[in-house]
């Protein structure tokens, strides 16, 4: 089947999709977006978030056809304007927070879900916003750190503006 | 396989009565599982993300409706006062990702003995309906009738969830899970206990701890009596160590567990006892605190 959708406020089509196929699937094999990662394909480890319709989820756990007509944000769409590093994705490169890297597009996802949400969290907060969200490399104290690093700066940013 | 994205409600049956092997995905978050490790390959997929009504409820001071679809983040947020045994569950499902997206009417066509929501909604009331509609009608069948075995539920093939009927909650409630950690749990086993003192009832739930989830019947009669004869709904007493370990007793007896990877049928045995001990001593405590404030 042919499944047509928005993917970072692009248009895209895909053709030959399964029926059966996710939308994680259809984004890193079918329209060119495989920054969003398969790890677990059950929704253990968070590693395929992304926005549907402004919502993150887990892309493998989305049925490529339920996306249909709809709006799908991946970590490539949390670029700025100029297509430089976002304000998320630069708090974790400064703090640290990437090792292997396979569970950061996820991490990213999710962190900037948090803040739009609540731009000073808790470490409470923190912890259960990327409680679905497994590292094995970093002990979390480095993504700890990153996304307090987010918080500040985009506070900073806000209080500027 | 044929992918079908019915738009209304009454296409949705129609698809339904014409496929009545299509399997139904609303949030996925079951159904993707299978799918992506190929344990399970339907004919069909019936999508129900178009049909947006699933997604609403409604609250007419004695019921919630709940749609099928309204995903357990939204059940947290908003109906935490209503239902508060349901959102207690709601928030131990998953992760933020999974609570976006899955809702109960996928946890009642799943039927897994493991389902959070499944103890919240028996220990809800047995005036807890699932609302299962075909082109044929409408059938509210009790919840009590609903889980008939191990990942089996009552509905016919042609039949769709469209919401659940559940009483707003007249007293306090509770849910208790057990796991390895806080997030991303398949419950080793699950309580959830309600008072009802309207009626004078008690409504338990046992998860993950026989082939379906169950009620432990015995108990609830046990401590009904215990809090009629006591005369314990009007004066909000101390119910004493005697009947809280009676009623956990009770509790771990109505369970037949197995074992398996997550846990020995003893130890779910014993969780479940500790489990209501605990959830009856909170839900009798803030009982207690509301009926001293009232006096």
């Amino acid at each position: 089947m042919r499944v047509t959708f928005t993917a970072n406020g692009k248009p895209v089509e895909a053709d030959d999709v399964w029926e059966g196929e996710s939308l994680l699937y259809v984004l890193r094999e079918r329209v060119g977006l495989p920054g969003s990662k398969n790890a677990c394909e059950q929704g253990e480890c968070g590693s395929c978030t992304v926005y549907l319709d402004g919502t993150p989820v887990c892309s493998c756990l989305v049925a490529a056809g339920q996306v249909q007509d709809r709006e799908v944000r991946t970590v490539e769409g949390l670029t700025d304007e100029n297509g430089e590093l976002g304000l998320v994705q630069q708090a974790f490169v400064d703090a640290g927070a990437v090792q292997c890297g396979f569970c950061t597009p996820g991490l990213l996802v999710q962190t900037d879900a948090l803040l739009a949400d609540e731009p000073q969290p808790s470490d409470n907060d923190i912890r259960e916003a990327l409680s679905g969200n497994l590292c094995r490399c970093t002990g979390y104290e480095k993504i700890m750190d990153a996304v307090r690093l987010a918080s500040a700066r985009k506070c900073a940013k806000a209080a500027s503006e | 396989m044929e992918f079908l994205r019915p738009g209304t409600w009454d296409e949705a049956l129609a698809a339904k009565a014409e496929y009545p092997t299509a399997l139904p995905i609303s949030g996925g978050t079951d159904v993707m599982v299978e799918m992506n490790f190929d344990v399970h390959r339907p004919s069909a997929i019936l999508d129900l993300n178009r049909i947006t009504e699933l997604t609403e409820w409604s609250n007419d001071g004695d019921v919630v409706r709940l749609g099928a679809s309204v995903p357990y983040t939204r059940i947290i947020d908003e109906l935490s006062g209503p239902l508060p045994g349901l959102a207690l569950a709601s928030h131990t499902v998953g992760s933020p990702q999974i609570r976006n997206r899955g809702g109960v009417g996928g946890n009642l066509g799943g039927a897994s003995p493991a389902g959070d929501a499944h103890p919240a909604l028996l220990a809800a009331g047995r005036d807890v309906f699932v609302e299962a509609t075909s082109v044929r009608g409408t059938r509210m069948i009790p919840i009590d009738e609903f889980y008939v075995g191990v990942k089996r539920n009552s509905l016919e093939q042609d039949e769709l969830i469209r919401a659940v009927h559940i009483p707003v909650a007249d007293g306090p409630q509770q849910f208790s899970k057990i796991g390895t950690r806080n997030a991303m749990v398949i419950a080793v086993c699950a309580f959830g206990f309600a008072l009802h003192p309207k009626n004078g009832t008690v409504g338990t739930g046992i998860g993950s701890a026989a082939p379906t989830p169950r009620r432990a019947v015995e108990a609830e009669e046990y401590l009904q009596g215990v809090l009629a004869e006591r005369g314990l709904w009007e004066s909000g007493d101390l119910l004493g160590a005697e009947v809280i370990q009676q009623f956990g007793e009770l509790v771990k007896a109505a369970a037949s567990p197995i074992d398996d990877v997550r846990g020995t049928a003893d130890y779910r045995r014993h969780s479940l006892a500790v489990m209501a001990r605990r959830t009856l001593t909170w839900t009798w405590n803030d009982y207690s605190k509301q009926i001293r404030s009232a006096a």
